[in-house]
């Protein structure tokens, strides 16, 4: 395989479009939905108009807007990218919606369905970089990649780089790890390249576990060439020739979807041995999770990928120098890997040129909760928090934001007052929450902030591995405390205890789950401490 | 590898090569609380008894698997540390079933030691009393679920040393459990040589021999190190 190979898939991918392109969404949020029926029918109504002459219908991934799936676009333009802008995107396509849409196709008009105003800030405000494919390419062909431009960064890599190269390029981008602390990508890289190991490993780390998170799952869904192609610059870079992606086994599509892109990249020598004629190996296998989101916690991830009970162990070592099996191991969050192939193509000073000063490039979130569009999103570091909710998000169907939860598990609530607060790693972690993975779940005024600290104390007493006491024993008497306050029993007493555990939990737990896990509670008291004491009882109050 | 010279508590020491901060503290005769640790087995930093601060590293370190560092400044006793260590140690007397005056290991139970010399003198936190189970198919020996701790120094010693991994962890978070092979009945393992080494690592009176009454059970801890310098070391000095 050389770039003529490549251009020639593209080319012939390119002139084997007809002019009209139907894709409809088979991400799992419109799946849900009910999309299978919709393709199944659009397929069938197709062929029955006699139009199948000129009418594509694709199978695509993410279009974004999830609340209003199954999600439909209608263009024209001869299966051409930058014809998309006049596309029609029909919203909640219900199976029997497929005939109005193929007789509008036949008649040249707009079905009488809703459609989606793709001038709204939902979609003008967006920056897709790691999405740039998502809802286009079909993900479960390759061609489809490779003729929006994909694999090419990598065969630039392998001709043209040295591996010193691509580090360089990588930091000089400010790429920041996006599973959660926003540790500089480029860093962890060089770490282990300069590591001596006679076995080198890169993995995937796509354990996103955070409740209201979708942001890895619909990338994998939606275009999942992208991480296996920044998976290879990332083991050419740091020397490693075999990958694992550790994925949740409650994402069936993303496992399958991978299995299916990991077969055909292998079949056209992409991943595999001589990579595209160079002297380049690099094998990719997946490695399934049974359930525990500690194991997102990398020391348990790479104890899970060993076959052993996935508890997390101290670290220092760190991976970079005592990873997989004692080897050097580079672990990257899908997201961090899926910024690689445009960083390559377009370069670092682009990357650069978008986001903040510290934190470059762009985050995808999954905006959920109570809020009128929730989907997923892809924004420029930097952007307000209020940009995102009240224009992207459109605000609350009725009533007011109360405050946003980003980071899950570990992160906090931030409240109305703070919503002009800029989205970026400093300025999220100042106000006592973090970046996260990239869940934000939106909160109205009839929210309790005591209740959605429970809750998310309560997952963290689930997910502890048990391993440590602080942690194991610790989450399960703060969620007691929590459950007290909430029911109205608890005393002054049991507020100052609750907050007595809280620092020590976070400062002596094993690994970031436990550290983390008071984060919830204490940035709900920080910011809404009087509802904690509006319900304490009062005659504990008086005395 | 070679010597180290730190300083623990202001007083500078010195440490033998490959030394932890733990051991370089103990050469020293400074003692650091610990629980999950035992000599002659790998630590596994689960407990955070042994917790420390170092100048310059902004999280607290576990003493047991950080090792000592030209250098390195580090105190194992502050009010900050000791008041964690009570916590610690109340978090596990809520978790289980640790009814001292009933125990077989009364006097000789390092939890109950650790809580004397900490001073933990009540727990502010409110017990569990999980519905916890005894084992006790075993032909000599037995395990009380209600005192473990899950330090896991059964499942390490049974695994290193005696290389039977008929014990492990099943379950998470608090319904964590140590069981023997495919969690069945200790008596019906396969894999069990009834070696006793969990019996003498046991911290608790959670796995004694079968016989013992209250304040009877005495580990014999030091005997893990011994066989493990044995067979390590060659060496056999008691």
């Amino acid at each position: 395989m050389d770039q003529n190979e490549l251009q020639a898939i593209a080319e012939k991918e390119r002139k084997s479009r007809k002019p009209i392109r139907v894709s409809c969404c088979t991400a799992a949020g419109c799946l849900s939905s009910n999309s299978q029926a919709v393709l199944d029918n659009l397929r069938a109504e197709v062929k029955v108009a006699a139009i199948d002459g000129r009418v594509d219908v694709c199978s695509v991934g993410c279009m974004k807007l999830c609340s209003r799936g199954p999600l439909v676009r209608v263009a024209d333009g001869g299966g051409r990218r930058d014809q998309l802008k006049d596309a029609v995107l029909y919203e909640s396509v219900q199976p029997d919606d497929v005939a109005p849409v193929i007789r509008a196709i036949v008649d040249g008009g707009r079905a009488d369905i809703p459609v989606a105003d793709r001038s709204h800030p939902f979609f003008s405000r967006q920056k897709p970089i790691v999405l740039e494919n998502c809802g286009w390419v079909e993900p479960e062909r390759i061609e489809s990649y490779i003729e929006a431009g994909g694999y090419r960064a990598l065969h630039y890599v392998l001709r043209e780089m040295t591996p010193e190269q691509v580090l360089k390029e990588v930091t000089q981008s400010g790429l920041r790890g996006r599973g959660g602390a926003g540790f500089p990508a480029g860093v962890k890289w060089a770490l282990v390249a300069k590591t001596p190991s006679d076995k080198k490993y890169v993995v995937c780390n796509a354990d996103e576990g955070d409740p209201g998170a979708f942001m890895d799952r619909s990338v994998l869904e939606s275009d999942p060439h992208r991480v296996l192609e920044g998976m290879a610059i990332a083991a050419y870079a740091v020397g490693a020739a075999q990958g694992y992606i550790y994925i949740r086994g409650e994402y069936p599509l993303a496992i399958n979807r991978l299995q299916t892109a990991i077969r055909s990249a292998k079949r056209m020598g992409l991943i595999g041995g001589h990579i595209m004629d160079s002297p380049f190996d690099f094998n990719v296998d997946l490695r399934i999770g049974a359930g525990a989101f500690v194991c997102g916690e990398e020391t348990a991830l790479m104890a899970s990928i060993e076959g052993k009970r996935g508890a997390p162990t101290p670290r220092p070592p760190y991976p970079a120098e005592h990873g997989l099996w004692g080897h050097s191991t580079l672990i990257n969050n899908v997201e961090t890997l899926a910024n690689v192939a445009p960083i390559l193509r377009n370069g670092a000073d682009w990357f650069a040129s978008v986001g903040t000063e510290k934190s470059k490039g762009t985050k995808v979130f999954a905006l959920a909760g109570k809020i009128r569009n929730t989907g997923l999103i892809e924004v420029p570091m930097g952007i307000t928090l209020r940009e995102i909710v009240e224009d992207m998000g459109d605000g609350i169907p009725d009533g007011r934001v109360k405050a946003v939860q980003t980071g899950g598990p570990s992160g906090g609530c931030i409240p109305t007052e703070h919503l002009d607060t800029p989205v970026d790693y400093e300025s999220l972690a100042a106000l006592g929450s973090i970046m996260g993975s990239g869940g934000m779940i939106v909160m109205d005024e009839k929210t309790n902030m005591v209740d959605v600290a429970r809750f998310f104390m309560e997952f963290c007493m689930d997910e502890s591995c048990g391993k440590c006491i602080p942690c194991r024993a610790g989450t399960v008497q703060m969620h007691g405390l929590l459950q007290k306050i909430c029911d109205g029993n608890a005393t002054p007493d049991d507020l100052a205890l609750l907050e007595d555990l809280c620092d020590m939990v976070r400062h002596t737990s094993l690994c970031g789950l436990g550290q983390t896990a008071p984060n919830p509670v204490m940035s709900t008291l920080r910011f809404f401490r009087h509802e904690y004491e509006n319900l304490l009882r009062k005659e504990a109050i008086l005395t | 590898m070679t010597v180290t010279t730190l300083t623990i508590n202001g007083e500078l020491v010195s440490a033998s090569p490959g030394a932890s901060v733990l051991e370089a503290a103990r050469e020293n005769g400074v003692e650091i609380p610990t629980l999950c640790e035992l000599e002659g087995i790998s630590s596994a930093g689960a407990c955070r008894l042994c917790l420390v601060e170092i100048s310059g590293t902004p999280r607290l370190q576990p003493a047991c698997v950080t090792a000592a560092t030209e250098g390195m400044e580090v105190q194992t006793d502050s009010e900050r540390l000791n008041r964690y260590r009570r916590m610690i140690l109340e978090l596990l007397f809520a978790e289980r079933n640790h009814i001292c005056p009933v125990c077989v290991a009364n006097g000789h139970c390092e939890l109950q030691s650790r809580a004397i010399e900490n001073g933990m003198d009540h727990v502010r936190f409110s017990y569990q009393h999980p519905d916890l189970s005894v084992d006790i198919t075993h032909e000599r020996f037995g395990i009380d679920q209600d005192r473990c701790i899950l330090c896991t120094r059964c499942v390490r010693v049974c695994d290193e040393l005696e290389g039977a991994h008929t014990w492990d962890v099943a379950g998470r978070g608090t319904k964590s459990r140590v069981i023997t092979d495919l969690n069945q009945p200790w008596g019906e393992s396969d894999t069990c040589t009834s070696c006793a080494k969990c019996v003498e690592a046991c911290p608790t009176g959670a796995i004694f021999r079968k016989g013992s009454s209250v304040g009877e059970m005495e580990h014999r801890r030091d005997r893990i190190r011994f066989i493990a310098d044995a067979r390590k070391k060659k060496e056999w000095s008691p």
